[in-house]
């Protein structure tokens, strides 16, 4: 079996075992962004491009938690979502809440905006250069799987994100606050004349959604460079995780998350130089053949 | 906070300085520099403010004989265009200079309009080789460092040590593919070979695992890294974690100082790297250090930033040998009395400037120290090896400039 | 679901008032303002900067030509600018081609681009025709990053500016100025006249209500893709001359980011009114040039405009102001 598909694809069957690892690890921050870019779609119809933004704050309040605070990976991991989601919520509160009336377009360019405001603000307080941030003592070190040597840090990251997408999916359709949250997706007048504060609703869910990008940043950070245009070159690429998933579809953008990172993985052994444009070529493919994603309701 | 409204306070005043520029005003017994630099992406650090503070320190330093040195700034936002904009725009109104000018495709843009124009381009920034090759122009002097420096820095250092199989990491642009290729040509010139290289996507990359794997596959002893900035670091970060530094050594082809301050020495100790200027170096460069920390935002200059220095020191004292009329008059003949006069500046020492363009000084390698051995902030290299100018830049002969007469 | 609240966000469509060549004596006003600014501007102001900002108010007004009438909003037209400048580009410097000779083929083939693209994506709508739209882009912004003739991240530099028609030399600014703002003006007019014709409204009638426009008898799709194709070889003409005036064509033109300036520029005018790509236009190039010294504070005070153009101006600038004294512009 091994030895055929080295003959069929001309690369060793080890190296191809480590690169769909690799890709699942991948996908794990994929999932875990256009997760919440997915709940917020759901339910604002906004599409938040400010999450690229919110991604690399999650990133930037765990170093600061630890250079100024003193507290490590592990409260990061609490506290960063929670400081960054309280971000969110006044940004929904201020700016956000006063366009659910109107056109897609609009949301896109508000979120767009603030994104670049928050990131010229952070590189003028931190330059662009970055922020070392160590792997936690519990989590460094590798095992050795035979076929590769695979940092248990990252191990930890596909499983963590695993376990938080689940616990979302499960929140939004076993719960009846997840059953609240759909039915205002659906009808938000009707939901409100039951008694249910829609608008706080709508408020808190941004704030989540805008958690599980700063959640994100903060496994993000002690494996690549704390800086400010850290998310600008991610969220282009999990916003059409989101369209090929189906736009608001929960278990749609998790499962094309991982799915999109393995393929991109695959690119990478390929042909490395298109890597960054595959999964463009999926997306418009997807969209031809089915116009509400793989995933979503037409 | 205090600094972030001390770089507003200082782009509020250049912006004042540059809007009223007149022609009348341009005539006169002022030299202008035009700092021209990534203030806004990811080089602002290496290069960006710092620049302008280097510039500013060369001006004070020389003082004033017989003319008033004013220095204003702006961002490309390295975007050819953007800079090419700016530089028209500087040259047709009364800016003599322009300095630093990082990203090799915008220097071009603005190589080509100092030329058009007869004005004086004083790059620090940019990496290309081909500024003082191919592309060599009598008005550029092409100061700081430059791929094929790097190249042999770095990459024959290390064959030199033992390390005679290399795989390459390359950022898949201009940039990124000439440093591989002048890389290349040294390993192979000293008998060692190379077995792979994988071309990420610039600048749309930000895990670099997959290609660290197939690096480790690859057998090789070396990691070359042909790529800048942030994506050096996310490298060196991701080859750490798979324990690619168990049986392999890096060779981080650009990188600098504040690469390895966002690094950390944790990840970055033993790391080898080239740069001609380094703070702590000697008594001239930790005075130098000493003078500008403050206003450079309590660090010390990058190598970039001690670039603009130099040249700028340099230039004024062309100008005032050869007289401020005849200086702003005519770019080409400033740049051609700086080649004939010796260079000396606390940050490079003594050197001189070559026909095609290219300052000669020495360069080093040097190692990235371990956390136990930093005595402090920022003290992070030691020496490893030193090569004399005229060794460490490419040969004259083989650049391919059109200045050189044969 | 999109198309429609775009329309509801933008001035609506009163009576056509049909003056000279279809335009309202508001808008007579105001073309009268543009072309004297046209006339006097490069004896104040420095030609290239009025050259750089020119190019960007035809690739706006052609981007209007899609979202602001047709109520299509694409997020890849910085492969039609971007095409434009490296064909225009290469053509100049490989070929000896003269600089109206070397334009036409750019707007060529970024109107063959455009065609194909287009004849793609208008099977979709809303927020899926801006990503399919988004996705072609990408492929051609790969396209251009692998291609050898585009010389990949230092682009096509030192592109001549040639001689019009073989034999005026545009070395000079002053008459490459003249040469830019004559494509400009053609350009525009030649929207404002496509925007007046049956077909233009059958356009709007496209905007206002697609099924509608469908029960009448028209075949939507086919107008759709004309206006697509005008459009993109528009922003190829663009794209075309800014390499020329600039003397090089590089990536940034087709990257992403650009896709999203154009929509800014449009947005900041006021979407669907004839001059309001062009303000915009000039508000941005101008802001970019004059705040270059500002340093990072660029990106924060841009994405401020963005949120208070959309908080406080939704019509744009001249949109706001056609508004405030209803009037069409």
């Amino acid at each position: 079996m091994l030895d055929f598909i080295e003959n069929l694809l001309g690369i060793p069957a080890p190296l191809l075992f480590g690169q769909l690892l690799l890709g699942l690890i991948n996908g794990a921050f994929y999932a875990m962004l256009s997760l919440g870019l997915a709940v917020i779609f759901g339910l604002l119809n906004i599409i938040n491009f400010t999450h690229g933004a919110q991604f690399m704050m999650g990133a930037f309040v765990a170093w600061m938690l630890l250079a100024w605070g003193g507290l490590g990976y592990w409260w990061a991991l609490l506290i960063a979502p929670l400081i960054v989601g309280a971000t969110g919520v006044v940004i929904e509160r201020l700016m956000i809440s006063r366009l659910y009336k109107l056109d897609h377009l609009y949301g896109l360019l508000l979120t767009f905006g603030i994104g670049l405001m928050i990131e010229g603000v952070f590189r003028n307080e931190f330059g662009s250069s970055g922020l070392p941030y160590r792997i936690p003592a519990e989590l460094s070190g590798a095992w050795d799987l035979g076929f590769m040597f695979m940092p248990v840090y990252r191990g930890w990251v596909v499983v963590f994100s695993l376990v938080i997408c689940l616990a979302t999916w499960i929140v939004i359709e076993k719960t009846r606050l997840g059953a609240y949250l759909r039915a205002a997706t659906e009808n938000a007048a009707l939901v409100q004349a039951f008694g249910v504060n829609v608008p706080r609703m709508i408020t808190l869910t941004y704030g989540a959604g805008v958690a599980l990008a700063a959640l994100a940043g903060v496994l993000a950070a002690p494996i690549y460079s704390v800086n400010p245009q850290m998310g600008t070159n991610l969220i282009i690429v999990v916003f059409a995780v989101v369209v090929i998933g189906g736009m608001g579809s929960i278990l749609g953008s998790v499962i094309t998350g991982f799915g999109l990172g393995i393929i991109e993985g695959l690119t990478k052994v390929f042909w490395p130089e298109a890597s960054a444009t595959v999964i463009f070529v999926i997306m418009a493919i997807v969209l031809l053949a089915r116009p509400a994603g793989l995933f979503g309701r037409a | 906070m205090g600094t972030s409204r001390r770089s507003l306070l200082a782009g509020a005043s250049a912006a004042v300085a540059v809007a009223p520029l007149s022609r009348a005003r341009a005539q006169g017994t002022t030299i202008r520099l035009g700092v021209l630099s990534d203030m806004s992406g990811p080089y602002r650090d290496a290069t960006g403010p710092g620049s302008t503070v280097m510039t500013q320190a060369a001006a004070a330093e020389f003082g004033a004989r017989g003319f008033t040195v004013e220095v204003i700034q702006a961002d490309h936002q390295n975007r050819p265009d953007v800079g090419a904009n700016i530089a028209r725009q500087w040259f047709d109104q009364g800016v003599d200079a322009i300095l630093d000018v990082p990203t090799s495709s915008v220097a071009f843009a603005v190589n080509t309009i100092a030329r058009e124009k007869n004005k004086v381009f004083l790059n620090s920034g940019a990496a290309s080789s081909d500024l003082t090759g191919s592309q060599c122009s009598p008005n550029t002097v092409h100061w700081t460092y430059d791929t094929w420096m790097l190249a042999k820095g770095t990459g024959a250092a290390i064959v030199r040590t033992g390390g005679d199989t290399w795989f390459f990491v390359t950022a898949d642009y201009a940039f990124g593919h000439a440093l591989q290729r002048d890389t290349t040509r040294f390993v192979e010139a000293a008998g060692g070979r190379v077995l792979g290289a994988a071309r990420y996507p610039f600048p749309a990359t930000t895990d670099f695992s997959a290609f660290v794997v197939q690096a480790q596959a690859s057998r090789a002893k070396v990691l070359g890294m042909a790529n800048a900035s942030t994506d050096t670091v996310n490298t060196i970060k991701a080859a750490r974690e798979f324990g690619l530094h168990r049986n392999m050594k890096f060779a981080a082809l650009l990188m600098g100082l504040v690469d390895v301050h966002a690094l950390g020495l944790e990840t970055g100790q033993g790391l080898l790297l080239t740069e001609s200027f380094y703070w702590d170096l000697n008594d001239r460069t930790r005075a130098l250090t000493t003078r500008v920390r403050r206003a450079n935002q309590d660090r010390p200059p990058a190598m970039v930033q001690a670039g603009c220095y130099g040249a700028a020191l340099h230039y004024l004292k062309a100008v005032a040998d050869m007289g401020v009329a005849a200086a702003k008059a005519d770019g080409r003949a400033a740049v051609a009395r700086m080649k004939a006069m010796p260079t000396d500046d606390d940050a490079f020492g003594p050197g001189r400037i070559r026909e095609d363009g290219r300052k000669l000084h020495p360069v080093f390698l040097f190692e990235v120290k371990a956390p136990s051995e930093s005595r402090g902030a920022w003290d992070y290299y030691k020496v490893a090896a030193t090569t004399p100018g005229e060794e460490a830049f490419r040969p004259l002969a083989e650049g391919g400039c059109s200045l050189v007469r044969s | 679901m999109a198309s429609e609240t775009t329309a509801g966000a933008i001035a609506p469509v009163t009576r056509d008032e049909s003056g000279i060549w279809g335009f309202s004596s508001a808008q007579l006003a105001a073309l009268g303002v543009l072309l004297i600014f046209l006339g006097v501007a490069p004896f104040f102001l420095y030609p290239v900067f009025l050259m750089k900002l020119l190019c960007f108010a035809l690739f706006a007004c052609a981007f209007n030509l899609l979202i602001g009438y047709v109520g299509l909003l694409s997020f890849g037209h910085a492969a039609y600018f971007g095409m434009g400048g490296y064909i225009a580009g290469y053509t100049a410097k490989a070929y000896g081609f003269t600089p109206e000779l070397a334009v036409l083929t750019g707007a060529a083939v970024a109107g063959v681009q455009g065609w194909v693209f287009g004849w793609i994506a208008i099977r979709r709508q809303g927020i899926y025709f801006a990503m399919i739209t988004l996705a072609m882009a990408q492929m051609i912004y790969f396209v251009c990053v692998q291609a050898p003739f585009t010389g990949g991240e230092d682009g096509i530099q030192a592109i001549p500016r040639g001689a019009l028609f073989g034999s005026v030399s545009m070395a000079s600014d002053m008459s490459m100025y003249w040469f830019v703002a004559g494509i400009f003006l053609a350009g525009f007019l030649m929207i404002h006249r496509i925007i007046h014709s049956p077909y233009g409204q059958v356009l709007k009638a496209i905007r206002e209500n697609e099924p509608r426009a469908t029960s009448l008898g028209y075949r939507t799709d086919d107008y759709k893709l004309v206006a697509f194709i005008l459009s993109a070889t528009l922003a190829g003409v663009a794209g075309g001359v800014k390499s020329l005036v600039f003397g090089i064509a590089t990536l940034t033109d087709v990257h992403w980011s650009m896709s999203g300036e154009v929509v800014l520029m449009t947005l900041v005018g006021g979407l669907g009114t004839v001059f309001g790509p062009v303000v915009g236009a000039a508000v941005i190039v101008t802001m970019q040039n004059y705040l270059a010294e500002m340093g990072a504070w660029v990106t924060v005070i841009q994405g401020a405009i963005f949120v208070t153009v959309v908080l406080a101006f939704r019509r744009g600038i001249v949109g706001e102001i056609a508004h405030l004294f209803r009037v069409k512009l």
